[in-house]
């Protein structure tokens, strides 16, 4: 394993050894120490490569990731995986705001918390949150699935598109156009995938979930939806 | 009946016919107007402004002999790969969504060939756009479509978007007719649907956190890529300093004269300020952070013309954008196509309607029929010829101020025509030492 103390090496230093990891590489296993919070760990990688932070992360740790499998030994700041393309990130710990935002594809796990904007404009990433989620969650979300195991917080789904949400706990308000849809069989399937690789097998079973998505009333202007706006 | 004369009939200044018609196509309709382009109200603009031109007290320079230089370098500041253009006319952003593919290809060769860069817009990147774009700016917009690491790293700069001039605190419209299915996919969206972009990033709010994504970007794409900054001409002095201090190399700076593919007629009349009173408060800040020329200054909206060019760099611009006038450049609006302008119930110079998808010229559309009409070799060689023209305009402005370089343009080589130019741009009076609002003058 390589090891990197980023207290004595600097964040530039990391990820311009992550970002040199182009194609196949046998360096697979890397550990970042005493991350203090910082901004952008692993940020921009585009590798196959699994990645240990040892720590507490700032904004934006494993943005934009690639192939790269993260885990994260604390918390993390604002902003994790926004527009992750693929790869999978694995929060121990809670998530501020924006976790996931604009994700695109791949697999963020949260096993605390989320807070508000959890999913916001995602656009085909899967995200797993073993607790609960703020207000705002999966805003304008577009495509992908969010899992919820506990509960959410206001206006979920305001505004979203073809992104699905299945919430086992209570959901304090639903957004504009956000809907319960009715559980069929394949979306029984497809929990039961996203929970097993969302480390969440054994915390809940698919059927305890609820299921909502986009009444798809506001996808075009209609004078008589003014007040939803 | 009386042998009087009949009162002639009396139009109001206030309900005018344009306004009655309005109230009636709202009546009937139950929906605002939307439409594209920028605003079409009278305001104070660069026309307002004159060259002094040299004489006793400056030597101007041979016209057609002693040079005079228009490069520009962006992104000196920070990026290790700054961008170096031949001309100061950038060709602003611009969506694939919006515009069709074959347009956007004509932007990137007219540009290429002229020396400067076009830049993406709300839709992604394209191939067309960036294999004809020799300079090619990215954006990173709060809808983040087509958004991916890929692109920000084969991009020649990148451009955060705070605001346009169409619309400072607007979100972007696209709507369904130009939802293709390449554009669909592109933004990850059902085809048809009226696609809303948010006004506001999904993962940052206000400049504290600007300038932890900045440095995230900047980590991405390994401190190679400028990053320029772009905001609606709304609070242009605070905005420019508040980009500085987020950590930006270049500020955008667009006026309300600038263009959008649509949005309310509402929002694009009645929101924002005109370039004329944006370009002196952006300066302004530079200079009291001691950043002028260090961040370089991008200004659009409404620019037309090598003069308008010459004026907002007297006035402190390292370099202007254009859009609405690229798109003239390319064939838009064209009196040519003025029978089909007809079918539209509009006359050429006069269509906006960009968002219903159905222009003749094959330029804001997404309809293949209506894009095969439009070439975009030609429609590349008319955007360089433009762009030429413009660039030996400006230069023979400034060689007649006596600059062997556009840069060295200043606001004493200007006066104004009007109190309001004179108030907003910080230029005396022609005739007079008085600015509105400063001290002095006579």
């Amino acid at each position: 394993m390589q090891s990197f103390d980023l207290g004595k090496e600097g964040l530039r230093a990391l990820n311009s050894a992550l970002h040199g990891l182009k194609g196949q590489t046998n360096m697979t296993d890397w550990e970042v120490i005493n991350p203090k919070g910082a901004h952008a760990i692993a940020a921009g990688v585009d590798a196959p490569v699994d990645i240990t932070v040892r720590g507490s992360t700032g904004y934006y740790c494993a943005g934009m990731n690639k192939q790269a499998t993260i885990r994260i030994k604390g918390s993390a700041g604002p902003g994790v995986a926004e527009n992750m393309m693929s790869g999978t990130v694995i929060i121990d710990g809670n998530a501020s705001q924006y976790a996931g935002a604009t994700g695109r594809g791949g697999l963020l796990v949260i096993k605390g918390n989320a807070s508000s904007r959890c999913g916001v404009s995602m656009k085909g990433i899967d995200i797993v949150v073993h607790g609960s989620i703020g207000h705002m969650s999966a805003f304008m979300a577009q495509s992908g699935n969010l899992v919820v195991l506990g509960d959410a917080g206001d206006a979920l789904g305001d505004s979203l598109y073809e992104a699905r949400l299945f919430v086992r706990g209570s959901v304090k308000s639903l957004g504009a156009d956000c809907i319960e849809k009715e559980m069929r069989p394949e979306h029984y399937a497809l929990l039961e995938d996203l929970l097993k690789r969302g480390e969440a097998d054994g915390k809940a079973k698919p059927e305890e979930f609820k299921r909502y998505g986009s009444a798809r009333k506001l996808y075009n202007f209609n004078i008589d939806n003014a007040a939803a706006y | 009946m009386s042998d009087f004369p009949h009162t002639p009939p009396r139009y109001s200044a206030t309900f005018t016919p344009a306004v009655n018609a309005e109230i009636r196509r709202a009546a009937a309709s139950g929906i605002y107007d939307i439409r594209g382009g920028g605003t079409k109200r009278h305001l104070p603009h660069f026309d307002d402004l004159l060259f002094l031109g040299a004489s006793i007290s400056r030597y101007p320079l041979e016209g057609y002999r002693e040079k005079c230089a228009t490069d520009v370098w962006l992104g000196t500041r920070f990026a290790k790969k700054p961008i170096h253009l031949d001309i100061p006319v950038t060709i602003a952003g611009m969506s694939f969504g919006a515009l069709s593919g074959p347009a956007k290809e004509a932007l990137g060769r007219g540009a290429s060939e002229a020396g400067t860069s076009t830049t993406t817009g709300d839709g992604g990147m394209t191939e067309e756009e960036r294999g004809h774009s020799k300079t090619l700016v990215y954006q990173y917009l709060p809808s983040r479509y087509g958004m991916n690491p890929d692109d920000l790293r084969r991009a020649d700069a990148i451009e955060v978007v705070v605001g346009q001039g169409a619309k400072p605190g607007g979100g972007g419209m696209l709507l369904g007719q130009k939802i293709s299915d390449r554009v669909a996919n592109m933004r990850n969206l059902p085809k048809g649907i009226d696609q809303r972009s948010a006004c506001r990033h999904p993962d940052w709010t206000g400049p504290d956190d600007l300038e932890i994504k900045i440095h995230e970007l900047r980590e991405i794409t390994d401190w190679e890529k400028p990053i320029y900054v772009k905001v609606g001409g709304a609070r242009p002095y605070y905005d420019t300093a508040l980009a500085v201090k987020a950590g930006a190399d270049v500020v955008v700076v667009d006026g309300m004269q600038g263009g959008t593919a649509a949005t309310q007629d509402v929002f694009i009349e009645h929101v924002g300020m005109p370039i004329l009173a944006c370009i002196p408060q952006a300066v302004k800040a530079l200079q009291d952070l001691g950043m002028h020329r260090k961040v370089q200054l991008i200004v659009s909206g409404g620019i037309r013309s090598g003069a308008d060019v010459a004026k907002a760099m007297a006035l402190g611009a390292d370099a202007v954008a254009i859009g609405t006038a690229a798109l003239i450049a390319l064939g838009d609006n064209d009196p040519k196509l003025e029978a089909e302008y007809q079918k539209l119930q509009t006359t050429a110079d006069a269509y906006d309607d960009w968002h219903e998808g159905k222009d003749p010229a094959g330029i804001t559309t997404q309809d293949p029929e209506l894009f095969k009409r439009f070439d975009p070799v030609l429609g590349g060689r008319r955007l360089k010829n433009y762009l030429k023209v413009m660039t030996l305009e400006a230069q023979t402005i400034a060689r007649a101020c006596g600059k062997n370089h556009l840069h060295n343009l200043e606001p004493e080589d200007l006066c104004s025509l009007t109190i309001e130019a004179a108030a907003m741009a910080g230029v005396p009076l022609a005739g007079t030492s008085w600015i509105p609002g400063r001290n002095g003058g006579y």
